[in-house]
């Protein structure tokens, strides 16, 4: 450095790079991306619910939504198919989440590299996977007959169970998350310190760790909710016709009626209802709980209403751990006897059997194609009937899947790119930066997660049909870059918060300008976070269904797109391969993530 | 280990630890220790960090199960009685207060857990809020309260259902320096107040000095030295006892003979004669002589009694109330003194000779060579 250089400067001012114009390029480019594939678009889709055919306004769209019964019937579904999946996921992850939150970290690894797994398995493949295990020659009813539980094959698919079931096995990888972020911050000392104080496990559970872990159960429960009311995958396979969801009929609305404005009228419908859900949510928790943070209320003393509230649940978790423990921990075999033996405690081996289950349950249906794939007959089955690599070939050969996953891959890898392009500089801003708007900034950047990805796809199909986006690489990227976005930014925001800003701030004082430090301190330093982003956004294209359904046109499918077409038309093994080549794919990219996040570990 | 206190009466101990171990994998947490702790009385573990003294409190708590040994507390076997059913309190590092609960309800949760009634929990929580000198918060929640004021709550709600026991894992650990010593002062008086039996864990020699009955100094998984405060400092049985705790000068000699309780040593390249109290070392072994430097007296004439060594003053540093004077022995380490500040005293130059002289008895003979420079 020539002091030079620095003397031909005028330093009384400041430089515009270093202030509000380097804070506007970080995040002017991801704002109007946004606002040019999200918002206007939606928006646009939603206006059109006011217009009548010949372009003028109307209310008569939603008169007839809200008239015919169809339509009523179709969203009261819609509501209990999602109320039930709630409560069956919440209640199937609960348990798993508090055994990664407590395990060590080894342990803890463990479980969350078959969550992780389970979490990125697409959804379309589960599906399938449930298909074969809940169908009537499937391997449930084949245990049942073979217990003598039932004499002939029960129909068990195309019911509301059946349905709740698939929903609620596609719901618990993301309620497990979003719960252990939650029970990460609670201190075990409590737990400990409870005891000691006189605490008999149950008591310590239900009135110490219980209402702690709360605030993580809500946000699951509301993350849960709010994405079952969007689905149409698994009711489509796996249910019948009474339990047609709302985005099912939107599909049909536009494939088949081409009638846009009241598909629009729909999509406001369920938009309505997400937002809504937020809303009262925010405002009974604060919508700071779903990152992980603990509740709203910043002052010491809690205000009336929540008191009360709370006097009641601590009433309801002090029952429920004198029930646990005169269940678990009966007093009687304690009283007065010395402790010179150590107590058999069936409390692990239980604990561990539960969720092992709950691990086979989630892993079970994506991995039941891998042998269905290999059998030597022509149906979807259980068992598969002898060996054969014939769909195997079938797949290879077929220009149509080979294409298809090409298309993918090349769709992935621009997604990938062009997500990290955008997010990683607004990451930057958001994890470092205090500044005014900055939570409008971070719900505008995470509102693709919120917004049912249906409407989007429905949106984005509108706005490419009139600028012959329809069909091409550029639109299908595009669109899956905006729902890429929030994987991005989420993940680097993490890793930026474990960065330690001294070691920039040391470069600097030692010489080196933004650039640099950038290039040679941090970014080496990040490296392993920005590849796990990349490889999320990847992972999310690859796999992506919903807008691949609409913006792909006719002929240029990627593979999600070729499997569901392929399963409308007829089930047969190919589909079993193609599952297991995705399953595969999927956990390689799952165990370089994990491998990466277990380096990064042992690193610090 | 060197128990220099009489053995006591069985019935008289609070607690007895006999050959309690822990191991993980091939890491020894703490070899087969014996303690016994007397009631009332108020014990410090002290140690460096992986010495095992928080490993030994977690069993004593019963929220570590031990590999082997037993745990008696009031002469009852408690070996593998869970914590709930022990009835000991602890104030844990980070306090552990409830942090969905209010101070009252923090409070009176072990009251709750043994079903006391609700207008005794009030009068109980209302105590124990005045012991601690907090009377106005009992609606707060944690979060809402400093670092000092959750300490004593931590503290109300340990004393609250009278404990005959408590354990405190540094309690201290996480606050400023003014603040902890005026904690220090309150936890003595309440220990003799309440006079129930303490055993309380910090890596602070001082603090461990200024509280306790008896201290009890672990190292490398095992218990180096039990004893009271004096005993540990003047008297260490090791060479890491006597570093720990406060400063130390160390003498590389070589033990001559014994007579009479007294050894003669030489000093290694000098032809020095030093007397000292007999130790363990046996004639003919090589030994280290520790002297604390307020025991050294440093002056221009030699004196005629005790032990005297001649060197050059290298450096005289003023710390206020104390003075430390840095003597260079020929062929040996420098030694320094403490000496309270005389402003009127007749000033020293570096570089002149002097002589560096101890009442005998005021050193202590320590196996071995020093294992460090």
């Amino acid at each position: 450095m020539s002091p030079g250089t620095q003397a031909t400067r005028d330093w009384s001012r400041p430089s515009l790079l270093a202030g509000s114009l380097g804070r506007w390029l970080k995040v002017l480019p991801i704002i109007l991306f946004l606002a040019a594939l999200m918002f206007l678009p939606v928006g646009q889709l939603l206006s059109l619910s006011f217009l009548a055919r010949d372009g003028s306004w109307t209310l008569a769209h939603y008169a007839r939504l809200f008239t015919a019964d169809v339509y009523v019937n179709v969203m009261l579904v819609t509501l209990k198919i999602a109320a039930w999946t709630t409560l069956a996921t919440v209640v199937i992850s609960y348990p798993v989440a508090y055994l990664i939150a407590t395990r060590s970290q080894r342990a803890k690894s463990g479980l969350l590299f078959w969550v992780m797994l389970a979490f990125w398995t697409s959804f379309l493949v589960r599906t399938f996977g449930w298909l074969v295990l809940l169908g009537r020659q499937g391997m449930i009813n084949q245990l049942l007959q073979a217990l003598h539980l039932v004499d002939a094959p029960v129909g068990l698919l195309y019911t509301l169970p059946s349905v709740v079931v698939g929903m609620s096995h596609a719901m618990v990888p993301l309620c497990i998350l979003t719960m252990v972020s939650v029970m990460d911050t609670i201190d075990h000392n409590s737990l400990r310190a409870g005891m000691t104080l006189g605490a008999r496990p149950g008591s310590a559970f239900w009135r110490i760790y219980f209402p702690l872990s709360l605030p993580g159960v809500a946000a699951g429960g509301l993350l849960v909710f709010i994405s079952s009311l969007g689905f149409f995958i698994t009711p489509a396979f796996l249910g019948g016709r009474f339990e047609t969801m709302i985005t099912q009929v939107i599909i049909e609305q536009i494939q088949e009626m081409l009638n846009w404005s009241f598909a629009g009228a729909l999509a406001m419908l369920l938009l309505v209802a997400a937002l809504l859900i937020f809303l009262v949510y925010d405002r009974l928790l604060g919508l700071s709980t779903l990152a992980g943070e603990a509740g709203r209320s910043g002052s010491g003393r809690p205000s009336r209403l929540s008191a009360l509230l709370s006097r009641a649940g601590l009433k309801i978790c002090a029952g429920l751990g004198h029930v646990t423990d005169a269940v678990l921990f009966p007093a009687f075999l304690a009283r007065g006897a010395e402790r010179e033996r150590p107590r058999r405690s069936f409390g692990p081996v239980v604990q561990w059997i539960v969720v092992l289950a709950i691990l086979l349950f989630l892993c079970l249906p994506a991995f039941i194609m891998v042998p269905v794939s290999f059998t030597g007959g022509s149906t979807i089955d259980w068992p598969p009937r002898g060996f054969s690599l014939q769909w195997w070939q079938s797949l290879v050969n077929s220009p149509l899947w080979s294409q298809a996953a090409l298309r993918s891959l090349v769709v992935a890898l621009g997604t990938a790119c062009l997500s990290m392009l955008l997010g990683v500089p607004a990451a930057f801003l958001l994890a470092r930066e205090t500044m005014r708007g900055k939570t409008a900034l971070l719900a505008l950047i995470l509102s693709p997660l919120i917004v049912p990805r249906m409407i989007i796809a429905v949106a984005l199909f509108y706005v490419y049909a009139r600028i012959g986006l329809v069909g091409s690489y550029l639109g299908l990227i595009l669109g899956h870059t905006v729902i890429a976005i929030p994987y991005v930014v989420i993940t680097v925001m993490a890793v930026l918060k474990n960065y330690d800003q001294r070691y920039d701030q040391a470069a600097w004082n030692l010489g080196a300008p933004r650039l640099t430090t950038l290039m040679r301190i941090t970014l080496p330093q990040i490296k392993a976070g920005l590849l796990s982003a990349f490889l999320f956004a990847f992972i999310t294209s690859f796999d992506e269904l919903t807008l691949a359904l609409f913006v792909t046109g006719g002929l240029t499918t990627t593979l999600p797109k070729q499997m569901w077409d392929d399963a409308l038309l007829r089930v047969n093994p190919t589909l079993a391969a193609a599952s297991t080549l995705l399953l595969l794919l999927v956990s390689v990219v799952v165990l370089i993530i994990s491998a990466i996040d277990r380096r990064a570990k042992a690193l610090h | 280990m060197t128990e220099t206190t009489a053995p006591l009466p069985a019935a008289a101990e609070k607690l007895s630890v006999v050959g309690l171990s822990k191991r993980y994998g091939d890491f020894v947490a703490l070899h087969p220790t014996d303690l016994v702790v007397r009631p009332g009385e108020f014990l410090t573990l002290l140690g460096p960090s992986g010495s095992g003294k928080t490993t030994l409190l977690m069993m004593i708590a019963g929220l570590l199960q031990s590999d082997g040994g037993k745990l008696l507390i009031d002469g009852r076997n408690a070996t593998y009685a869970p914590p709930w059913e022990r009835g000991i309190g602890m104030v844990f590092q980070n306090y552990a207060l409830f942090p969905h609960l209010t101070v009252f309800e923090n409070i009176a949760f072990p009251l709750r857990m043994r079903r006391v009634p609700e207008a005794e929990i009030a009068r109980a929580v209302a105590r124990a809020l005045d012991t601690v000198q907090l009377p106005h918060v009992a609606d707060r929640l944690p979060r809402a309260l400093s670092g000092g004021q959750q300490q004593r709550i931590a503290l109300a709600r340990c004393i609250v259902f009278q404990p005959s026991l408590i354990l405190m894992d540094e309690p201290l650990g996480a606050l400023d320096k003014k603040l902890r010593d005026q904690l220090q002062i309150e936890i003595k008086h309440l220990h003799s107040k309440l006079g129930t039996t303490i055993i309380y864990v910090t890596h602070d020699q001082q603090e461990a000095l200024t509280m306790s009955d008896r201290v009890c100094l672990m190292n490398g998984g095992r218990i180096e030295q039990l004893g009271t405060p004096a005993e540990l400092y003047f008297r260490p049985c090791s060479f890491f006892a006597a570093d720990f705790l406060g400063e130390s000068n160390f003498l590389p000699v070589t033990v001559e003979s014994i007579a009479g309780g007294e050894a003669s040593l030489s000093v290694a390249g000098r032809p020095d004669r030093l007397l000292a109290p007999a130790g363990t070392p046996a004639a003919g072994m090589k030994a280290s002589l520790m002297i604390r430097p307020e025991s050294l007296k440093v002056g221009r004439g030699a004196p005629q009694s005790g032990n005297v060594l001649a060197g050059t003053l290298a450096e005289t540093i003023f710390v206020g109330g104390t003075t430390r004077r840095y003597v260079a022995l020929d062929g040996l380490d420098t030694v320094f003194a403490l000496e309270l500040t005389r402003p009127g005293a007749a000033r020293i130059e570096r570089g002149e000779t002097v002589f560096v002289s101890w009442e005998s008895d005021r050193s202590v003979l320590l196996p071995g060579s020093e294992p460090r420079a």
